[in-house]
């Protein structure tokens, strides 16, 4: 097990060096200078030139990249141009709406597919599963930001049940907050329950043809039984496998759907940020995405030991 | 997981037969075939100049004359979907297009070489799947510009190692077979064996796939479009008709309602032939998303 975990670890590690040099090479290549959008169009060679000294443009590529991976490790992530505030306060704050956004999204989706795999799958071929893998179908092909104007029709503009976006803060008492991460959520969850509810169901369908079930019922165990405790445990692999893979969906998926709800979250932040061509942020955006995406597939990795005790064992 | 490539010794009659009598394949493939249909007769005919700005026909609710209604510029969204189905089915194409072409030749060269240079192909593979993709492809839009052809580029980047995985762990299943011991003591190349004997051999899982990255490029176009990032106005795209529909929910919802059901038709149906074809040609892959 901990050889397991650490080729895991240190394969994650290489590819987190990796990406970071890949974001920084790509940002590099960016047409604009940062110096000069900060000043204006007025302003003159030297002072571009002095402020530019100032940002530590001028200093050679591999002193850059170093001191930005020295930044990003201390929680120094540098100063935004546009906003001229520290970039980790700015992600902080907008954290707060992003991370609960994609975390209730998330819980919705395993809430609602888990139940529907298993219902598809143990009612494989009848009505019941037929009517279920067809929403399911339909709902991996429905784009999330279209599904949220349709909700947002529905809900916000027809019953007036919820607000049709923007967020009133934390601040303004933990239901209202919610409320307005509502619509988002479910837009965001509904496409992606649609994907899992299907992996769950064949994983499922080829675990109940397996040997040792068909002992679990021969030995008496009622159905039911045999479903949660031995089939859905040995489906989870996949199962787990395309949740950390969805969380790097609905991260980009906050994207859009923060866009389509006035959402002030992270997704909202890196979108201006890039057409601003504020490059700290965005550079420090993705990165801190792509180090989420990369933990949260290394999560994955870690419980796969949990739930088979095959890998457990292995050296 | 476990790919089965066995080819089933059949004729191209009996797997017509089977095709037409699989369900998902049927429907499918009439819907693929009217989308791709609607999208070739917009080039003779709309049922209304989509250039062409009626300021007096704006947000004109669903008529006998404008079935699907009109836009803020009175222009007729069936014409429009019509027009924008060119746009999405292009970019989608051509960025399965780029996709296979890059990441097939790579992961059949994986699994020719294995070790070293599998392993750190794989590696890099994985690089990619940290990103999320759309991030990403926000990114190289928003780098070198908005625009159809950004777009695909950046959509077919991220098809490249979806690609390279299949042929990859197609390939590796077929090279340990008695046929391709036999080519490699009759001396053939292992570029030789690659292509004679193992691509036709994955064809199948990489047509699947295929049709999968298809849809997908279309959902992911659509909602470049949708920011603003893809097919540039006057260019009809379903996604832009929907950002241009966001702020007149309340007084024209049709202009939403419309443009999204195309998206989510044309996908459906590809996703369903995908399936049928999983189906028709290897009953038993289960596809995996």
């Amino acid at each position: 097990m901990t050889a397991y975990l650490l080729k895991r670890l240190v394969i994650a590690i290489a590819t987190l060096i990796l990406a970071s040099m890949v974001v920084f090479a790509v940002l590099e290549i960016l047409p604009g200078d940062p110096a000069r959008l900060m000043l204006g169009l007025n302003a003159s060679a030297d002072q571009v030139e002095l402020l530019r000294d100032q940002m530590g443009l001028n200093a050679p590529l591999v002193l850059r990249y170093l001191h930005w991976v020295g930044g990003l490790l201390s929680l120094d992530f540098g100063r935004s141009y546009t906003y001229s505030v520290p970039v980790i306060d700015l992600v902080r704050e907008r954290m707060a709406v992003s991370l609960p956004l994609a975390l209730i999204a998330l819980a919705l989706s395993t809430v609602i597919a888990i139940p529907v795999g298993l219902y598809s799958a143990s009612r494989r071929g009848r009505a019941g599963d037929t009517i279920a893998m067809g929403a399911a179908q339909l709902g991996v092909a429905v784009p999330n930001f279209w599904f949220a104007l349709m909700l947002i029709y529905l809900f916000a503009v027809w019953l007036r049940l919820v607000p049709a976006g923007g967020f009133p803060g934390w601040s303004a008492g933990v239901w209202p907050a919610l409320k307005s991460l509502l619509l988002p959520a479910v837009a965001l969850a509904l496409p992606q329950a649609a994907i899992l509810a299907r992996v769950a169901r064949s994983a499922l369908i080829e675990v109940l043809n397996e040997d040792y079930i068909r002992t679990a019922r021969a030995k008496g165990l009622p159905y039911r039984a045999v479903l949660w405790r031995h089939a859905l445990r040995n489906a989870m692999i996949p199962v787990l496998t395309i949740l950390g893979l969805q969380f790097a969906f609905l991260i980009a998926g906050t994207i859009i759907i923060e866009n389509v709800f006035y959402l002030p979250g992270l997704g909202r932040l890196v979108f201006q940020a890039i057409t601003q061509r504020d490059l700290i942020v965005v550079e420090s955006i993705v990165m801190l995405l792509v180090v989420a995406v990369i933990a949260v597939n290394l999560v994955v990795d870690v419980s796969y030991a949990f739930v088979d005790p095959r890998l457990r064992g292995r050296q | 997981m476990t790919l089965h490539i066995d080819i089933p010794e059949e004729t191209l009659g009996s797997i017509l037969a089977k095709a037409f009598r699989n369900r998902s394949f049927l429907i499918g493939f009439v819907i693929t075939v009217l989308v791709v249909a609607m999208a070739l007769i917009s080039y003779v005919w709309t049922p209304y100049d989509v250039t062409k700005l009626v300021i007096s026909d704006k947000t004109l609710a669903p008529s006998s004359a404008h079935w699907f209604g009109t836009d803020h510029f009175g222009r007729d969204i069936l014409s429009m979907i019509m027009v924008g189905a060119r746009n999405s089915i292009a970019v989608a194409l051509v960025a399965v297009g780029i996709g296979m072409g890059v990441g097939v030749p790579l992961g059949a060269f994986a699994a020719a070489r294995g070790g070293l240079i599998d392993e750190s192909l794989m590696r890099l593979n994985d690089l990619v799947f940290a990103f999320p993709a759309l991030l990403s492809a926000i990114m190289i839009t928003a780098i070198f510009g908005p625009g159809a052809i950004n777009a695909i580029i950046a959509i077919g980047i991220f098809n490249i190692p979806v690609f390279a995985r299949v042929a990859r762990a197609g390939a590796l299943a077929i090279w340990p077979r008695e046929f391709i011991l036999a080519a490699r003591a009759a001396g053939k190349s292992k570029t030789q064996i690659s292509i004679e004997h193992v691509l036709p051999n994955v064809a199948t899982l990489l047509l699947v796939q295929g049709t999968i990255q298809f849809a997908l490029g279309i959902l992911a176009e659509a909602g470049l479009s949708y920011v603003g990032l893809g097919a540039q106005p006057p260019m009809p795209s379903w996604g832009r008709m929907l950002f241009d529909a966001q702020t007149r929910m309340v007084v024209a919802p049709w202009m939403a309602i419309f443009p999204g059901m195309a998206i989510v038709i044309t996908v459906l149906g590809l996703n369903l032939l995908g399936d049928g074809i999983a189906d028709i040609l290897d009953p038993k892959s289960r596809r995996q998303r």
